[in-house]
């Protein structure tokens, strides 16, 4: 089955909640309204002629320009091997999104990496929890306005370029060897830059003391 | 998570024992963690707590732009590192429509195999130490180095290689190299009917996996298991054949399905000898990608605009890496930095199956869970 006829199919079934394919612009993708998620994804697996067993990625994308988080489901067949990608979108400030793991398994980790990564709360999940990063944790770095915090529990994350640090013992090791071998006094030799500097200069010939 | 198990404890009422699995154990593969309940040593239930090793890959991602975080994707998965790049570049290709050489695709086709069989190879090996064997990794890594020393010669890396480019592959086939690599195949068909005899079916070996941690293949599919693990549990089904892919289809391969070929069907020798299987086809592979590169010629790179600027879409690549289905989930918005790269890995989802199958099992029985799965810790993190 085409994504068109899948598509078809869905709005035949659940009229506004889905929204129209999107222009083939490389991949095709279709919007479905959040709360008739669950049902709709109940619908795509069950129904023989679809028979979407594989939920094979699930993402979010955030979009603060239009402060929405887009959930992305890419969904496939592998008995009849076809498949549609479907988008939710959640409000930015509160991004609550029903959860699928009931329809399909897979979705539990990937659920939880979309919660850790980007803040999103997937109601109905049995188990929400970090799932990359640590359990204390603050804030979702995959969000457009993520600001590094400049170090985790005193650990900074800003560091010296090694080789400028390196110099910079160096300099200190250096320091201390002149200090404890003072180079020797320069040579009486030294002076001798000045000497031939003499013929240039020459010094006025002795005029006798004019006599009388 | 500590408190999530001394919770979960209390409520039962029972005195159980809690062990730490890792992070550094020999046998989590990685860093991972398992945080391990156990009544006697029968599990209650094993928790997996991954993250040590998350570098932000996908961050990263949006930050350098198309061509630059093609370095990026082999530490993905150091162990199979070629499909990690192939993924980027097909990803890349299809955002930017470019059509890839043929010899391009035949490049990439000998290239992946030699690195599936070198991957597969440190899984037996691996597995087999896990359940006490030490013998079976010296021979894998044995071969691994001979494979490694092709790979070598043709793109000047043993690990992170590097090979794939947007648009075809970095260099072409090094002088004298096909000989080489029939060499070490002819060599190596002979070693794996050795493999069989020594390792596979010994009885010790045997008595470890079959039977043990049986995924059947409604829980394959629900889970989001891909590639050996997939077809370990019965599965049949192969993104190079049945979702074609550069040269696939025009080389000629069998897929091997898990059958129960010593206990049930979906057992963790399944899921081991798939995979031994799949080194024989690997091979079978590489011989007829190398002889149509032998008797045609042609360009190995597309032509590539010097900016890589994909008009604004999105698209999700799909390969068949050592470890399954492998994709970049890569949505651009016009400019030259991707918007947002969602690296789709099999690892990851496996260890999402463990902690509903874990409880029963015995804490031996976990590793052999844990082997036959074949996660690389790298890639759960990313």
């Amino acid at each position: 089955m085409t994504t068109n006829e899948i598509h078809e199919k869905l709005k035949a079934r659940f009229g506004d909640a889905v929204g129209p394919l999107s222009e083939p612009k490389i991949d095709p993708f279709a919007v479905v309204r959040a709360d008739a998620l669950p049902e709709i994804a109940r619908f795509l697996r069950d129904e023989p002629s679809l028979a979407l067993d594989f939920l094979e990625n699930l993402s979010g994308v955030d979009y603060p320009k239009r402060n929405v988080i887009e959930v992305v489901y890419h969904l496939f067949s592998y008995g009849l091997k076809h498949g549609i990608v479907l988008k939710v979108e959640a409000n930015r400030e509160d991004p609550r999104v029903p959860s699928v793991e009931a329809i399909w398994k897979s979705a539990n980790w990937m659920e939880r990496e979309a919660y850790d990564l980007l803040g999103l709360v997937f109601e109905g999940h049995p188990d929400l929890r970090r799932v990359l990063l640590p359990d204390d944790w603050e804030g979702h770095p995959l969000r457009k306005d993520w600001q590094e915090h400049g170090g985790y529990h005193g650990i900074s994350n800003v560091r010296e370029n090694p080789l400028v640090e390196l110099r910079r013992l160096d300099e200190i090791a250096r320091a201390e060897e002149l200090k404890r071998n003072p180079p020797p006094p320069p040579p009486p030799a030294a002076a001798a830059p000045a000497a031939p500097a003499a013929p240039s200069t020459p010094p006025a010939p002795q005029t006798p003391p004019a006599g009388t | 998570m500590e408190k999530l198990i001394m919770r979960r404890m209390h409520q039962g009422g029972t005195e159980e024992m809690i062990l730490n699995f890792g992070p550094q154990h020999p046998s989590t593969h990685g860093v991972i963690n398992f945080l391990v309940e156990t009544d006697g040593e029968v599990l209650r239930r094993a928790v997996p707590d991954v993250g040590y090793l998350h570098r932000s890959i996908e961050k990263i991602a949006e930050s350098v732009g198309y061509p630059g975080f093609m370095p990026y994707t082999d530490r993905i998965d150091y162990v199979a590192a070629m499909f990690a790049n192939e993924g980027w570049a097909v990803a890349v290709e299809k955002l930017l429509k470019i059509e890839v050489p043929k010899r391009a695709q035949y490049l990439r086709a000998v290239s992946c195999e030699l690195c599936r069989i070198a991957s597969h190879l440190v899984s037996v090996g691996t597995m087999a130490t896990d359940i006490g064997a030490t013998t079976p990794l010296v021979h894998g890594i044995r071969e691994r180095e001979s494979i490694n020393d092709l790979i070598e010669a043709l793109c000047g890396a043993r690990l992170t290689y590097n090979y794939h480019r947007i648009g075809g592959v970095a260099f072409d086939l090094p002088a004298g190299w096909p000989a080489k690599v029939k060499v070490f195949l002819d060599h190596f068909d002979k070693l794996l009917g050795e493999w069989d005899r020594l390792i596979s079916f010994n009885e010790i070996y045997v008595k470890r996996l079959a039977g043990v941690a049986v995924i059947t293949g409604e829980q394959a599919r629900n889970y989001g298991l891909v590639g050996p693990n997939l077809r370990g549990s019965g599965v049949d089904w192969d993104c190079r054949r049945d979702a074609p892919y550069g040269a696939y289809p025009e080389l000629q391969f069998e897929v091997p399905v898990g059958k129960g070929f010593r206990g049930t069907v979906g057992d963790a020798f399944d899921r081991y000898y798939v995979r031994v299987l799949e080194m024989r086809e690997s091979a079978r592979i590489v011989r007829q990608a190398l002889a149509w590169l032998e008797q045609n010629e042609g360009e190995i790179m597309a032509k590539v605009p010097r900016k890589v600027k994909p008009e604004a879409g999105e698209v999700l690549s799909r390969v068949e890496s050592a470890r399954g289905e492998m994709g970049y989930y890569v949505v651009s918005d016009g400019t030259e930095k991707p918007w947002r790269v969602h690296v789709r890995t099999g690892s990851f989802l496996a260890m999402g199956i463990i902690e509903d199958l874990s409880p029963g099992l015995m804490v031996a029985d976990l590793v052999a869970l844990i082997a036959s799965l074949d996660v690389v810790a790298p890639e759960i993190d990313r």
